[in-house]
């Protein structure tokens, strides 16, 4: 009876004392020795699931750097498929360790969730997609159409400010998941999908008849993509910002999966610094001096990444546009690396 | 002979025998110590609850998380697919709220009155003397009461509505009802000046039903001969509605829904995501619901059918006046508990994206706020609140239609 009373005492106890705790997540990650990854529930180019089980994709890739520079091994990932609607509960709640889910940072969602936006991976627009037979080339023709949308999404927002700037009615019909809004648009349930233009592309691919569909050219909003963390844990947020900046800087100074070791030993000083021949900037993280050269030789660097999932080496035939480096012309800019 | 202590002496007993070491204290009065106990429970609880509460808005304001109920006044920004009042994308959360709490009952509503019908129907078939009626009662029983309600849902929404044609291929009923893809339309009765007259005659025939009905029972009781009320009933609602709006000159007029562009506008319109819903859930229940009406019926001793038979009673009469009067106080309870859970079934919206509570609430809302605690916390607030009402007027007709015990 005692006894019973004492452990009752204790579990009030804790949970009255349980306070504001803030979990180092390196830690976690560390001695768990996999990374929790939030991803979508299957978007061709970005996270999606082959037949044996295997994730890929660019989001994908986000995880499998991190896990590289915090692991040394980048297949140490257990991805976590998340609905729109659920994925910013599942970081919040720490079901997941970052969450890579072709995510739109947002003023809102940046500062009244609880979240930080570790950077951008893909700078997309939401625009939409109707069937040819439709007989619409432009999206101002869409005056009372229905619209099939993924719920919780800011294209949701985005669209509702583009149709009342134009004056125009539609309906929206929402669905959980991309999947099922590229199904409700087969089926014939709304005259066009709307939603990012990376995933327009990717659902397109999706179609029993590709050719059937085609995307107008109109993009009404900005849809920067990135990683996102818990908000709190200041280390865990730069280890995350700086995996993707290694892969964008890795491009600019043109090392490779293929060169990188070769790099690592002759390369020029900040190659060196890079990949951890020269210099503190591992340490600095709290990782291993060969955290970039790890992402390097195991992912590659964000062209690399880049050209195999959505790229030209892939089925979605995405063009770099202002994804590409600086260097090119595109917007992609790694902060100084020293 | 051994006497039996009675109670007053053992109590008297025990009193002059503890009266020595402890006093009439007022701690040892059961009473004060009794309202002792409960205080400190209380306090313990509020303390508890306080602790929790205040743990997480500390929590949340650490890790940046925004609380309160501002947002409900805050403009939503997206659009809803169905709203039983107007709403705009410029409106608030709060009106949100509102639009998915009467989709909510709206669904519900239709979802209850199908699911009874549907059960009434079938759990009487059970007993028919038809055979393939009965075997049909049961092999709808066994399917939808076995099948779960989730994958229901996807099927009327993607086997059976999905593959209906689509917008300019409609299915059409003599250019006046129309079925598609996008849902059933059907023409709208618009009324004019004088259309609240023939809807002031609907309801004096909806009266006029009750006075009547008292009549008739009381000249039965007295004379003992019968009036047929359904009958006279039927033909007032229709009648009297129809000769007011003769005599106003028809003050109504019909809205068609017509093919503009990419839709069908005009007259009202069904979406396929209520229909797949409500259809999944009334069939689910309606099968839960027969087995209560077959328990109920069968829980009728066999000797009220014989002694109705004995003086006379048609078989149909035996079955309105003597079996189902008894079997109702063994099927309301049921019928309250499934009336219930078809409630919360309907969160099930989500699946097929019909805008519910649920759906429009806990999930939109939740996203694009981030306000997990506050959106989820009024949902289950709501959600409690339609189930006890639910509870309190199933429990006024059970009392109504229970046997009264003297």
């Amino acid at each position: 009876m005692a006894k019973k009373a004492l452990l009752t005492a204790s579990i009030l106890a804790a949970t009255m004392t349980a306070g504001a705790v803030q979990a180092a997540t390196l830690d976690d990650v560390k001695s768990r020795g996999t990374l929790t990854c939030g991803v979508s529930t299957g978007l061709a180019g970005f996270s999606q699931k082959d037949e044996n089980g295997k994730w890929s994709g660019l989001d994908v890739d986000m995880c499998r750097a991190v896990a590289a520079a915090v692991l040394g091994d980048s297949e140490a990932v257990q991805y976590k498929p998340l609905t729109a609607k659920e994925r910013f509960t599942a970081l919040a709640s720490g079901e997941i360790d970052m969450l890579s889910r072709n995510t739109t940072w947002t003023h809102t969602r940046d500062t009244s969730l609880g979240i930080n936006f570790a950077g951008t991976n893909y700078y997309d627009g939401a625009s939409f997609m109707v069937m040819k037979d439709l007989g619409v080339s432009s999206a101002t023709q869409l005056d009372g159409a229905n619209a099939c949308i993924q719920a919780g999404t800011s294209t949701e927002l985005a669209i509702a400010d583009y149709f009342r700037e134009n004056g125009m009615s539609y309906k929206a019909v929402t669905f959980d998941t991309s999947d099922q809004t590229r199904q409700g648009f087969e089926s014939g349930r709304c005259d066009f999908l709307t939603s990012d233009g990376s995933q327009l592309a990717a659902l397109r691919i999706g179609l029993a008849n590709p050719g059937n569909a085609v995307i107008l050219p109109e993009v009404i909003s900005k849809e920067p993509l990135g990683p996102v963390v818990r908000q709190g844990d200041d280390q865990w947020f730069n280890i995350v910002k700086w995996s993707l900046n290694a892969m964008i800087e890795a491009e600019e100074q043109k090392v490779t999966s293929a060169n990188a070791s070769d790099m690592k030993a002759n390369g020029n000083p900040a190659n060196k610094r890079l990949l951890g021949s020269e210099g503190e900037l591992g340490g600095n993280l709290g990782l291993s001096a060969d955290w970039a050269y790890n992402i390097i030789t195991q992912v590659g660097n964000y062209s690399e990444s880049f050209e195999r999932n959505v790229g030209m080496d892939s089925p979605l035939k995405l063009a770099r546009g202002i994804n590409a480096s600086w260097r090119d012309g595109g917007i992609l800019y790694a902060p100084a690396m020293r | 002979m051994f006497k039996q202590k009675t109670i007053e002496e053992v109590k008297s007993a025990s009193r002059k025998s503890s009266s020595g070491t402890t006093s009439n204290a007022f701690y040892n009065n059961p009473r004060i110590r009794g309202f002792f106990y409960q205080i400190a429970l209380i306090a313990g609880l509020l303390y508890f609850f306080g602790t929790i509460i205040g743990n997480t808005l500390a929590n949340m304001e650490a890790t940046g998380i925004k609380t309160g109920f501002d947002f409900l006044g805050a403009a939503a920004g997206y659009d809803v697919l169905m709203s039983l009042i107007s709403f705009e994308s410029t409106d608030t959360y709060g009106r949100i709220f509102v639009v998915g709490f009467l989709n909510t009952l709206l669904v519900s509503a239709i979802g209850i009155f199908f699911a009874t019908l549907l059960g009434f129907v079938f759990g009487v078939a059970h007993f028919s003397h038809n055979w393939l009626i009965r075997k049909v009662a049961l092999v709808y029983v066994e399917i939808f009461r076995n099948v779960p309600l989730l994958l229901q849902v996807f099927f009327w929404y993607f086997a059976v509505l999905s593959s209906l044609p689509g917008a300019r291929q409609s299915l059409s009923l003599g250019e006046a009802v129309f079925l598609n893809v996008r849902g059933l339309y059907m023409p709208k009765l618009i009324g004019g000046d004088l259309s609240s007259l023939v809807w002031i005659a609907l309801g004096a025939a909806v009266a006029g039903i009750f006075v009547l009905r008292r009549w008739a029972k009381k000249r039965q009781e007295l004379t003992g001969q019968q009036f047929p009320v359904l009958k006279t009933s039927i033909a007032m609602v229709i009648l009297f509605p129809l000769i007011v709006a003769a005599l106003t000159g028809f003050p109504f007029t019909v809205e068609y829904p017509a093919l503009k562009g990419f839709n069908y506008f005009g007259g009202i319109t069904v979406i396929p995501e209520l229909m797949s819903l409500a259809i999944a859930l009334s069939v689910y229940t309606g099968a839960f619901i027969a087995e209560a009406v077959r328990a109920g019926v069968q829980s009728i001793p066999h000797g009220q059918t014989e002694a109705a038979r004995s003086i006379g009673l048609r078989e149909n009469k035996i079955m309105s006046l003597i079996i189902v009067p008894q079997a109702m106080r063994v099927i309301v309870p049921l019928l309250n508990s499934e009336y219930q859970s078809l409630v919360k079934n309907s969160t099930l919206a989500a699946a097929v994206g019909y805008p519910d509570l649920f759906n429009v609430f806990v999930g939109t809302a939740l996203n694009q706020t981030g306000q997990a605690i506050e959106t989820i916390f009024m949902t289950i607030i709501v959600y409690f609140v339609v189930n006890m009402v639910i509870s309190f007027l199933m429990n006024r007709f059970n009392n109504a239609v229970a046997l009264v015990s003297r």
